[in-house]
């Protein structure tokens, strides 16, 4: 999309947010309260180690291995934990599979609640006004902005995450992936898939 | 309370406008603003509850005029005076004598641990559960002062109970230090016209996770 949305009027805080950022670690630091290197570390966590790639590896595993597909669905906090997958906003997970009848999409219409320990830190679009409001009343509205127009026939249930249970939705396997090994699969499966706001790449790489 | 954070249904925001290839922090400063926050929270003085509170009672002109890391980080400032680490005349500044380390600072040796771990919100519970699987029920037509994860825009409406998730720790007390006051925790599921009556899209059901105490028989 192009850059002349209006949150970008955000720009114009960028500087004094630098400095009042600075600043606040500087003080934070000096009172023994925060240690620069454990957010550095932080950071570098999510930057290289938890993204969408946890939660398209889940994906991938779920479409080529039924029973670990039933345990997701029966208790996803259990199968994705055996994959290495937990912690900070992932203590509680639930999958959603979508289905030629049903599209599922997440929302935190209450602040940006998004399955950290799958998918890494939410975008900006997750997190904003925008969409947290519009989701709820109008998803079909809202996906068309993603390029994502749904079969009149699929029925569409919005999941507004107002707990501490964090969700999954499982896209459905593109068409012509038989027998693809599950490391190829998970190339197909975006982060917006695994929201609801996509679906899974097809097979020849082009979004579907 | 029904604040800038309680979005659901609200009108004139605009587009959604995804951006296509978006970094995963826009600026410096918003990669350390998380790592400060989140370091801030490990000193165990606020839990996630009272950190969501400060963040949606900033007020609706600051909350609709900042980025969420902004958001978090006026919020953190917030929790920090709130619990006496760091004063105003510190922020002023923008300097603080030097202190020795908090017993719970935390270093870069225990954030692998502390963030794999996560903060387990579920929490055993003696009572049976009020409602089953296939029940109808209402929320409440609630509209507290203080914290609450009932959205506005499922107040007072009907619903079917989906799944019992058990015990969770109850945001509406512990968002305010009155202790974890867990109860039972459901996915209720509502009918798009029960909620928007047709001023929604047809076809469309939304579900959110309600604690018993938000809901009545229906």
């Amino acid at each position: 999309m192009p850059h002349d949305h209006h949150d970008h009027d955000h720009d114009n805080h960028l500087e004094p947010m630098d400095a009042r950022v600075r600043a606040l670690e500087t003080i934070l630091t000096r009172k023994g309260l925060v240690d620069p290197a454990a957010i550095d570390t932080i950071i570098d966590t999510y930057a290289h180690r938890v993204g969408p790639q946890n939660g398209a590896a889940v994906v991938a595993r779920a479409w080529t291995d039924p029973a670990f597909a039933e345990w997701l669905a029966r208790d996803a906090t259990a199968a994705v934990a055996s994959m290495g997958y937990c912690g900070r906003q992932g203590e509680h997970v639930q999958a959603v599979f979508n289905t030629p009848q049903q599209h599922n999409v997440i929302v935190c219409t209450l602040c940006s609640c998004y399955p950290w320990s799958l998918l890494g830190l939410p975008p900006v679009w997750y997190k904003s006004p925008a969409y947290r409001s519009r989701v709820v009343i109008e998803p079909r509205a809202v996906l068309a902005e993603f390029g994502l127009v749904l079969p009149a026939g699929q029925a569409v249930r919005v999941w507004d995450s107002t707990a501490e249970m964090r969700y999954l939705v499982v896209p459905m396997r593109p068409a012509g992936t038989d027998g693809w090994a599950p490391e190829a699969l998970a190339a197909l499966v975006t982060r917006e898939s695994m929201v609801g706001t996509g679906l899974a790449r097809a097979a020849s790489g082009v979004p579907a | 309370m029904n604040g800038p954070q309680d979005l659901g249904g609200r009108m004139g925001f605009g587009p959604v406008a995804p951006e296509s290839g978006e970094p995963l922090f826009h600026a410096p400063w918003e990669a350390r603003a998380l790592g400060i926050t989140l370091a801030c929270g490990a000193l165990g003085h606020w839990n996630l509850d009272e950190s969501r509170h400060a963040r949606e009672t900033l007020g609706p002109a600051v909350y609709y005029s900042s980025s969420y890391y902004e958001i978090w980080t006026r919020a953190l400032i917030v929790l920090l005076q709130r619990h006496g680490l760091v004063s105003a005349g510190e922020l002023a500044a923008g300097q603080a004598e030097s202190a020795p380390p908090h017993p719970k600072r935390l270093t870069a040796d225990r954030v692998p641990g502390v963030l794999a771990r996560g903060t387990p919100y579920d929490r055993p519970l003696t009572a049976p559960p009020r409602f089953a699987p296939g029940d109808r029920v209402r929320t409440r037509n609630a509209h507290p002062r203080g914290h609450t994860r009932l959205p506005t825009y499922l107040a007072g409406h009907l619903g079917v109970i989906e799944s019992d998730h058990g015990g969770f720790v109850l945001p509406d007390s512990n968002a305010h230090g009155l202790g974890e006051a867990p109860g039972r925790l459901y996915t209720v599921v509502f009918d798009g016209v029960e909620v928007w009556g047709h001023d929604g899209e047809p076809g469309l059901t939304i579900s959110a996770d309600l604690w018993e105490g938000y809901l009545e028989n229906a």
